[in-house]
């Protein structure tokens, strides 16, 4: 995931956004493929909200951990629908136990991040996800 | 109040201890009361036997299959009826997919105006659009 993080999209020009609230390794997180894209996805990604980790702080001194900015793999990869039939697509924002990962971690936009809950939750009925994985 | 004419998806799941021609009766049973009452059969596609994300009916695994109808809500309430009826179909769930299919066409006359506008930047890439000039 560190080396990912380095290949932070800069073909936007933007600084560095302060600390987004750590996201510790999310095994269910998207990478996303390409970047072909700059800046634009509609809602996008916002910087960390006010509960970011305060190792993450430091906005004025030089940053030490260049945090890949987020986005949401629907607007950078022009995702339009998402259905409840397609498995594989919900199964990279559902974690582990079967829980929705949370926008905060994906980056997902809120429109996209609706949708998709939307999606989980019909997959979930029809036994194409689990509410709960079984331990 | 139910005249609407609105378009469905119907997702069922088949036992999967049948044999193959009783199976068959099944989904025909299924097609045949859409039918009757007042829906529009539009396609019917097996997806094949899938492992279930949970136990239904103490079923490990389930033979799905995806049933479009074209009618009113009305007549979705009926056919539902009957699957729940059905005593070899273990679950089901009904999306209404018009509005979605509605949005979706629309998102695509967007982007294909778009695409027209400036071809040159079309033809680089088709999958991944490049950064707009601005960024």
């Amino acid at each position: 995931m560190a080396d990912e993080e380095k290949k932070e999209v800069t073909t936007s020009g933007e600084a560095p956004e302060a600390a987004a609230p750590a996201s510790p390794a999310a095994p269910s997180a998207p990478a996303p493929r390409h970047y072909g894209r700059g800046p634009g996805g509609p809602g996008g990604r916002r910087p960390g909200g006010p509960g970011g980790r305060p190792g993450g702080r430091g906005e004025g001194g030089p940053r030490k951990f260049f945090r890949r900015k987020k986005v949401c793999k629907f607007c950078v990869e022009k995702i339009d629908s998402i259905n409840y039939k397609d498995v594989r697509l919900l199964q990279q924002f559902v974690a582990e136990r079967g829980k929705i990962v949370p926008r905060r971690l994906t980056g997902v936009c809120t429109p996209h991040q609706r949708r998709l809950t939307a999606a989980i939750k019909q997959a979930r009925n029809i036994a194409l996800l689990p509410f709960a994985a079984r331990y | 109040m139910d005249q609407h004419q609105r378009t469905y998806e119907v997702m069922y799941i088949v036992r999967p201890d049948l044999a193959e021609e009783e199976t068959e009766r099944v989904i025909s049973t299924v097609e045949s009361g859409a039918t009757a009452a007042g829906l529009t059969v539009k396609n019917v596609e097996r997806m094949g036997k899938r492992r279930l994300a949970y136990k239904v009916r103490k079923f490990q695994d389930g033979l799905y299959v995806l049933l479009t109808v074209e009618g009113a809500g009305g007549a979705v309430a009926e056919l539902e009826r009957r699957l729940r009826v059905a005593e070899s179909v273990i679950k089901y769930i009904t999306v209404r997919v018009d509005e979605e299919q509605k949005r979706l066409a629309k998102i695509k006359k967007i982007r294909d105006s778009k695409v027209r506008q400036r071809p040159q930047t079309a033809e680089a890439a088709t999958g991944s659009e490049p950064a707009p000039a601005t960024a």
